[in-house]
């Protein structure tokens, strides 16, 4: 059987997606900070993201800079596993977020020049990752 | 190739879909980078304990003091992975707008009035065999400024995780004979036609209820099957 095919999670999610506590996977652990950009550069202010791994899941939709956070642990893997969906993505994109000191993780497959938009990056106290949909530093998606 | 160029066997939407405005600078340019051994199909999903549902957020009819206006409509099938397998138990999110078309979301800036007794937005579980059910009203189509005098056809949003992380699915349930389907470009980004197909429910006089509630049916099959560890 052929599976359902995609269709946009459009502009109108904001009002019934999120949950009570949705963008904390774990209590006490590190934040991710981050910002959701698209081919012109500008900010996507309304785009889902959702991270997990293990028993960690969260969902956190951009504000109008195109800003998103989680709060998360670092799993055993060393990457969160994050899809993104946003008017206009006729279907979600699949990435990671890899932790920094794991960057050898990172599938072999992925070209030289663009492993470094998979790993956050530590900023103070907080974890840096940015989603480019396209364009330069595009982020690399998987399939 | 050839095949693909005409759209044949081709059920997903590209990226790139210029007729729909948004994909422009929001579709990747560069390919996927495929992971090996199937990757996605075995990863577990995620846990969902996280996100509540209760018995009654089934029914979108019964969320305020008041019954909301529209046509009250039953919307159910049943959720298989690409064997025909039932999905049980997996979380099935619904939203969509009320029927006069507007959504309760602060970003929609449409004229047409809110419902003080509609939301508009559900959860439920898929039940042993795989089956969901929402009570709920038709929603009413609304305009939007993809092209001149665009209008999208009414439509349910539908979000479901199933077992693995490639069996996540968002996508959108049309309704039968909407003269609004041939013009969507969000609809019609899908190449195959019966690929656009399997996105429109159908009227069922068996689910439908005397005196009460018309009844439509939507199967919904999510990637992967029996060949991958699906069940954990």
């Amino acid at each position: 059987m052929r599976p359902t095919p995609s269709q946009t999670v459009g502009p109108f999610f904001g009002f019934a997606l999120p949950f009570a506590g949705d963008a904390i996977a774990t209590p006490d652990a590190v934040r991710v900070e981050g910002q959701v950009l698209d081919g012109a550069g500008e900010p996507v202010g309304d785009a889902l993201l959702e991270v997990s791994q293990d028993s960690q899941f969260g969902r956190c939709r951009t504000d109008a800079e195109g800003a998103f956070h989680f709060v998360v642990s670092q799993p055993e893997a060393g990457f969160l596993d994050v899809a993104i969906f946003a008017r206009g993505l006729l279907r979600h994109l699949n990435t990671r977020l890899y932790f920094p000191g794991h960057e050898d993780a990172v599938p072999t497959g992925v070209a030289p020049e663009r492993r470094q938009t998979l790993i956050a990056q530590r900023d103070g106290e907080v974890l840096r990752f940015d989603v480019r949909l396209q364009g330069e530093r595009e982020t690399v998606f998987f399939a | 190739m050839s095949q693909l160029e005409n759209g044949q066997g081709d059920y997903e939407p590209p990226y790139l879909f210029p007729d729909y405005r948004s994909t422009v600078l929001r579709a990747p340019k560069q390919q996927p980078v495929k992971l090996a051994d199937e990757w996605f199909h075995r990863a577990p999903g995620p846990v969902f304990g996280r996100i509540p549902v209760r018995a009654e957020d089934a029914d979108l009819t019964r969320q305020h003091s008041g019954q909301p206006l529209g046509e009250r409509i039953i919307l159910t099938g049943r959720v298989t992975d690409s064997d025909g397998r039932a999905v049980p138990n997996t979380l099935v999110e619904v939203w969509q707008a009320n029927a006069a078309g507007r959504y309760l979301d602060p970003v929609d800036d449409h004229s047409a009035p809110l419902d003080p007794n509609f939301t508009g937005a559900g959860r439920c579980l898929t039940d042993a065999g795989g089956r969901y059910r929402f009570v709920t009203i038709k929603p009413g189509a609304y305009p939007w400024r993809n092209h001149a005098n665009a209008w999208r056809p009414a439509h349910v949003h539908f979000s479901l995780f199933g077992p693995s992380l490639a069996s996540r699915l968002v996508t959108q349930m049309y309704f039968p004979g909407d003269p609004l389907i041939p013009s969507d470009p969000v609809l019609n980004s899908i190449p195959d036609p019966r690929g656009r197909a399997l996105l429109i429910s159908r009227f069922d006089i068996e689910t439908t209820v005397p005196e009460w509630a018309l009844g439509y049916r939507w199967d919904i099959v999510l990637r992967g099957s029996r060949a991958t560890p699906a069940e954990r």
